[in-house]
């Protein structure tokens, strides 16, 4: 804190943080101004390009040169706005069934005791050990036969939503966050008669909405990116999610840069307003849980 | 069946949840007994959404995987068992040889890439003040942007003539023009280089957690004793991040095994097979090739590396942890 105490060692290098340190400060401006040059520039261009009349991959810049919407009307003859709807059904159904399970999953896990608890612990470990890149292939089978029931979910956005629908990460953070929610709130609340649902719905969950917050931005990030589930899934290029649709307007020789640059536009606003909106849990999941990840 | 035996089971979960005594007179066990199996059929109720999905999306598929790699897999004409044959085949392929050459600098390069720019990174914008928070926050937008979209925009940046962006740029302190993506000896490296990029952020927010949680005043005795600051970095910020960087390296390289979405959108794994990597490969092999068998051969062996290499990590840590 930069207090009266405020000390050299704030900081491992040692940055001063005394005022007239002009050379320090000097340093330490000059290289974050860099460092946010060479992170954010490149999303920056994005923008830009995205409002640019015809831009030229040779002449990018972080200011349009001609500014104009033209990208977007043409985009969307190339159903632009059908890739988005995919993409965001799909990460909203996700993450709301997703959310749902986890906090059920993490409820049994943390609040319970009973037979082949460890066992189900272990089971949803070995689930994070099987990335959908290793099952890609068995997957996009068994998503066209559905086992039992033999429905297949091949070109549907269902089928895209239902695998992501659990998730070994969420139930974990979920459950470690349950833990800590002291014995006697639930004792008290059985005295008072409430049933199972009741204690669930009314004790535990509001005070889960932390946890809530870091599983949901964690949820969301980990959906938007994905990309071969969706791929797999789709029986033709209009059940693409945006993310995929991105690479098939590319090889379209019809379509310019600018549209496919419109489209990254349109997939990377979603994920920067989540992060923007949530990111002290963003940040609080990564330092607490995704070690374990 | 006892009740007992259900309480003792579980003890090592160690969790907080109410449960009651755990040995008890016999009349009271047996009443308690019955009052139990009510009580575990509720959690499995809970558990239940999960298990279907993760049994019909995650367990039947890779049994279906395992399966379908020990056959030649042929549409409408039925599938004949080969044994252990894909495997040999898959081991053999000089394809698959080079892509598993390529995964692993890609994983490598990108973890230790990642991990270094990630650590200058955290020395750089660690402290209180508002304005490296914010800083911090932009420098962090990489992580959370779709992989898709940030190979479309360094696909443009890598245009390979003179006038390209990067071109254009490395052109005012007298280098390039490189070709980047376009030439098989520079495309590996260039995705690694958009992998770090993508990564490093991460690693710096990890690492700044761990930087929070020196002693203060270790760093005044190192100044004391004279330590100059990369003596200080060295010798008490280094052997303190030891345990943070060993995970994130370890994790990271286990991750970087599974390499698809980064390859695919940059480079589709050319040009000429250059940046070709295992899951590419298996992709390739299966729904350009419609070899199932094959590629279901491939899922298992990178399942077993990247299983064995978890699971003696691990171990190790446990092993570490223990004494």
């Amino acid at each position: 804190m930069s207090s009266i105490n405020s000390s050299r060692f704030d900081s491992a290098i040692g940055w001063s943080t005394r005022s007239d340190a002009w050379v320090s400060k000097g340093i330490r401006f000059l290289l974050s101004a860099l460092a946010v040059i060479l992170f954010c520039g490149p999303l920056l261009v994005i923008f830009s390009g995205a409002f640019d009349h015809n831009p030229d991959p040779t002449k990018l810049s972080v200011i349009p040169d001609n500014p104009s919407l033209i990208n977007f009307q043409v985009a969307a003859e190339n159903k632009i706005w059908h890739y988005l709807a995919n993409s965001l059904i799909i990460a909203g159904g996700a993450l709301l069934l997703q959310l749902a399970v986890s906090v059920f999953a993490a409820y049994a896990l943390a609040r319970k005791k009973f037979r082949g608890q460890a066992i189900a612990l272990l089971v949803i470990l070995a689930t994070m050990m099987l990335p959908e890149e290793v099952i890609a292939i068995p997957l996009s089978l068994v998503i066209g036969d559905l086992p039992l029931v033999h429905v297949s979910l091949k070109g549907t956005l269902l089928g895209v939503i239902l695998p992501l629908g659990a998730w070994g990460f969420s139930i974990f953070v979920m459950t470690e966050f349950m833990r800590e929610i002291p014995a006697e709130l639930e004792e008290a609340a059985k005295v008072d008669g409430a049933g199972e649902l009741r204690l669930f719905a009314q004790i535990i969950l509001p005070l889960c909405r932390p946890a809530l917050g870091v599983i949901a931005v964690f949820g969301f990030n980990m959906i938007w990116e994905q990309y071969l589930l969706p791929l797999i899934v789709a029986a033709d290029p209009s059940d693409y999610t945006l993310t995929v649709a991105l690479l098939a307007l590319r090889s379209d020789d019809m379509v310019g840069t600018g549209i496919v640059l419109a489209g990254a536009l349109l997939a990377l606003v979603p994920s920067l307003v989540v992060y923007l909106s949530l990111q002290k849990s963003f940040l609080r999941g990564i330092t607490t849980g995704a070690i374990k990840g | 069946m006892t009740a007992v035996h259900s309480v003792s089971d579980t003890q090592d979960v160690g969790s907080t949840a109410s449960g009651g005594g755990a040995v008890e007179t016999h009349p009271v066990r047996r009443r308690r007994r019955r009052r139990l199996t009510g009580a575990t059929f509720v959690p499995w109720l809970f558990l239940l959404p999960a298990a279907v999905i993760f049994l019909v999306f995650k367990f039947i598929p890779m049994a279906e995987g395992i399966r379908l790699s020990l056959f030649e897999v042929r549409p409408f004409l039925g599938d004949i068992f080969v044994g252990f044959k894909n495997y040999a085949t898959i081991l053999q392929d000089e394809k698959f040889l080079t892509a598993s050459w390529h995964t692993l600098v890609l994983a490598g390069g990108q973890t230790l890439g990642a991990m270094l720019i990630g650590f200058f990174l955290a020395l750089l914008l660690e402290g209180h003040a508002k304005s490296l928070w914010f800083v911090r926050s932009a420098v962090f937008l990489p992580v959370v942007a779709a992989t898709a979209v940030i190979g479309e925009i360094w696909r443009l940046f890598f245009y390979p003539a003179p006038e390209g962006f990067l071109n254009d740029l490395i052109s005012w302190v007298g280098l390039g023009p490189w070709e980047y993506i376009s030439n098989p000896d520079t495309s590996l490296v260039s995705v690694m280089f958009v992998g770090i990029w993508k990564h490093a952020p991460y690693d710096m927010v990890l690492i700044l957690a761990g930087l929070a949680g020196i002693d203060r005043q270790q760093y005044e005795a190192a100044a004391i004793d004279g330590a100059s600051t990369p003596q200080r970095i060295w010798n008490v910020t280094l052997p303190a991040l030891r345990p943070v960087i060993t995970i994130l390296l370890t994790l990271a390289a286990i991750r970087g095994l599974r390499v698809f979405t980064e390859v695919y959108v940059l480079t589709g794994g050319g040009p000429a097979g250059s940046t070709d990597v295992w899951m590419t490969r298996v992709y390739t092999t299966a729904f350009e090739q419609s070899e199932a068998g094959l590629a279901s051969a491939g899922s298992v062996v990178l399942f077993l590396v990247t299983l064995v290499m978890t699971v003696s990590v691990q171990w190790y840590r446990r092993k570490k942890e223990a004494r």
